[in-house]
């Protein structure tokens, strides 16, 4: 395939230019001046002109309910999703019914994307055995099996000793431990973020020191063993800062912020909608704020959608009885770019790199555009504005954090592994 | 004014005026032997109750009835919601009757405003969950302004759970809406960070209660003992209870009701006159009818006084309205 004429934008790899990228055996071939390239016989030519490349993106922390909650998504719809988002690998969280905390259970997932995944996808397994926060899973078993890294995700490991234990036996295992931060007994029967619009609306509050505490927990514990952690969403000020403190002090900690923490705030939840509650919760300006500095910062190393599909007639409740989650694939880069990038917030090249590494903290390089790497990359109309929910979601799901906003930046196209994964489909008629 | 009574939000100080009035016009007709009025002849409305509460479902019950509508009351219990129904299926059935009204009391926060968004009926929001109780909040401003005229400038402590309380929040706002300085007071562990922005002050002990024109106290409720968000109900009392020692002679007391004796309140204070507690109850009844009458009737026309449409309410009034 011969991508022609797009701005190829690689700030890892300090590519910025316009022109023509070939791509062969599912690798990028040649990356040439445009126009200057020329297609192999019977190759596809993609006209790119007025598009943006990028290397495309790797997103950490989704949820596809497989096993289990099949109704809200599937591997297929899942990673056709993430594709539509521009995503060519992505990581799924283990907290499936039933938990992935076993060898033949995971195996059994790996047998299925294998079958129905239309890009990369990799599985994390639980740290302790059925989320119940007591007994390590078979670490060594699951790595062995390919478990991506672990993670009790949508569960802190309340105790202490027990994450101590996790993280001694890292060293055997090997995998990194990414962290669902939170302390049950502050969060208590939280349903959106402790403040003032919670102090309105009536609601149970979660305070941000549910959060920032365990993250100071676990960056000590995780220091003290010389372990490797990931804190998982990123969601309040006090758990940017420990996070900085702890990267300054030499602990091998990285940590992810998804586009809704990064977007939206507390004040949002004001309208009861469901599609604003999600754990950790929405959180204060303030809060917002210092995720903001924290990624262009690089003290949060990647973006990540925390991509948790829920059945409609689920979030069509009371706010109270609505279960936590959002989905996020399709309109991560969308999101990010005409709420951070169009206002001078953060530079597009800096939410390029965040949302590229998202696979660098579990040992799984960032795509890049450069001759040579596997060919992973997404074209990209900037100008194009596009209302989220039209016509519809590949994702089983809808209940998207920013379901009819007007964005700018659409998806035109997606390769993984040099195979088109996805293809908007005026885009297709419009390159026949 | 707005179709749905969801919050007190959902008025301005003009509107809680002529609701508060037209309540006054209902207590004349309250005072006859017959006591109903022809207004919702052959309109429905429907009450229902997902939570337990006497006062206000049988206080909207007299309401609808004095009104003339027909009624139909709903308790969770023994209704479909029992067996899994949900809210929106509950409410599109229901709504399948062409209510004019449906009054709503969940334990949920929001719910009033879903069902809003899932029927063409009017909704009066009957409390739900700790967000608000807009209806209990215009009967306790009626039962004071009976009592002191003018709410201008009126120091009210409301006192005790004030993070539990669906009466506070609606009140809170109801009484700084009409003129009231509003002041809550109870433990930290019982009064949610931020609670300034309803528009009050936030103290943690009765030192200053003497200022108070009126002390308008919460109950307590024995469950929340369990979650420690006080050691114990004994040390509560002493440090929260309004007795005849805290209250002033000065002062009016009010209660959402139901009372915990010797809890919240001491039973002498309960029993003095400065107490205007089953004046609210009293209050419960013309207070809802005028919400019924305002929302349903779409008020007066400008110009007709708010006395004279109960008694002779013109055909314009009692015709159905369209949804």
């Amino acid at each position: 395939m011969l991508v022609r004429g797009a701005r190829l934008l690689d700030p890892r790899g300090r590519i910025d230019r316009t022109g023509d990228i070939l791509v062969a055996r599912g690798a990028i071939a040649q990356v040439g001046d445009a126009g200057t390239l020329e297609p192999p016989p019977g190759a596809e030519e993609v006209d790119a002109e007025g598009l943006l490349a990028l290397p495309a993106f790797v997103d950490p922390h989704v949820h596809l309910r497989t096993p289990g909650r099949e109704d809200e998504e599937d591997i297929a719809s899942g990673t056709r999703a993430a594709a539509a988002g521009g995503f060519c690998a992505i990581l799924a969280m283990p907290n499936t019914e039933p938990v992935v905390d076993s060898a033949p259970v995971l195996r059994s997932l790996q047998e299925r994307a294998c079958a129905e995944a239309c890009i990369p996808t990799g599985f994390l397994a639980a740290i302790t055995r059925g989320q119940e926060g007591e007994l390590l899973t078979e670490m060594g078993e699951l790595a062995d099996a390919g478990a991506v890294a672990f993670s009790d995700d949508g569960l802190p490991v309340r105790s202490a000793g027990v994450m101590r234990q996790a993280l001694q036996y890292q060293r055997l295992s090997g995998g990194v431990l990414a962290l669902h931060e939170e302390d049950p007994t502050l969060s208590g029967d939280g349903v959106m973020h402790e403040g003032t619009v919670s102090a309105l609306l009536g609601l149970a509050g979660i305070p941000s020191v549910s959060e920032s505490t365990m993250v100071a927990r676990d960056a000590q514990l995780a220091g003290d063993e010389d372990a490797r952690i990931h804190i998982q969403h990123l969601s309040a000020r006090g758990s940017v800062e420990a996070v900085e403190a702890a990267k300054a002090a030499g602990v091998r900690i990285s940590a992810e912020a998804t586009p809704h923490h990064l977007l939206l705030t507390d004040d949002d939840v004001r309208s009861l909608d469901t599609n604003f509650k999600m754990n950790p919760p929405l959180r204060s300006e303030d809060d917002r704020q210092a995720i903001v500095d924290g990624l262009r910062s690089g003290t949060i190393d990647c973006v990540a959608t925390d991509h948790a599909p829920h059945a409609r007639e689920e979030k069509e409740q009371p706010f109270e009885l609505a279960p936590m989650g959002v989905t996020g694939l399709e309109t991560a880069f969308a999101a990010l770019h005409s709420g951070l990038v169009e206002p001078g917030v953060i530079p597009l090249e800096t939410l390029a790199l965040r949302l590229t590494s998202g696979g660098e903290p579990f040992g799984i390089a960032a795509p890049s555009l450069a001759p040579g790497s596997p060919a992973n990359v997404c074209l990209i109309d900037l100008d194009a504005g596009w209302e989220v929910g039209d016509p519809g979601y590949e994702s089983r799901s809808s209940n998207c954090a920013f379901a009819a906003r007007r964005l700018k930046g659409r998806v035109r196209m997606t390769i993984a592994g040099g195979a088109v994964a996805y293809r908007e489909r005026s885009f297709a008629i419009g390159a026949v | 004014m707005s179709r749905h009574l969801l919050s007190i939000n959902d008025l301005d100080r003009a509107g809680i005026e002529r609701i508060l009035g037209r309540a006054e016009s209902f207590a004349e007709v309250s005072g006859r032997e017959i006591k109903k009025v022809p207004t919702l002849r052959g309109r429905t409305i429907v009450n229902l109750f997902f939570e337990a509460s006497t006062r206000t479902s049988s206080s909207f019950e007299l309401a609808s009835k004095r009104l003339s509508a027909d009624l139909v009351s709903i308790k969770e219990q023994g209704s479909s919601a029992e067996k899994g129904e949900s809210l929106k299926d509950t409410i599109q059935t229901l709504s399948a009757y062409d209510p004019a009204a449906i009054v709503i009391r969940s334990p949920h926060v929001g719910a009033a405003a879903l069902v809003a968004r899932w029927t063409s009926a009017s909704v009066i929001n009957a409390g739900d969950g700790k967000h608000e109780h807009p209806t209990q909040a215009l009967l306790d401003l009626y039962t004071l302004r009976r009592r002191v005229g003018s709410l201008e400038g009126v120091k009210l402590w409301i006192v005790g759970d004030v993070m539990h309380s669906r009466v506070a929040r609606s009140n809170v706002l109801a009484f700084g809406r009409m003129g009231c300085e509003v002041t809550v007071c109870g433990p930290p562990t019982l009064i949610p960070p931020g609670f300034e922005a309803l528009g009050c002050r936030v103290r943690h002990s009765l030192d200053d209660l003497g200022e108070a024109d009126v002390v308008y106290a919460l109950r307590m409720q024995r469950e929340r003992m369990t979650g420690s968000f006080v050691p114990s109900l004994r040390e509560y009392a002493a440090r929260f209870q309004i007795d005849r020692h805290r209250l002033r002679g000065h002062q009016l007391l009010m209660h959402p009701g139901p009372i915990n004796r010797g809890v919240e309140l001491s039973a002498e204070v309960i029993d003095s006159p400065q107490a205007l507690i089953t004046r609210q109850v009293e209050s419960g009844v013309v207070v809802r009818m005028a919400v019924l009458y305002e929302l349903l009737t779409g008020g007066p026309p400008p110009g007709e006084t708010v006395a004279g449409v109960p008694e002779n309410a013109s055909d314009e009034a009692t015709e159905p309205q369209p949804a």
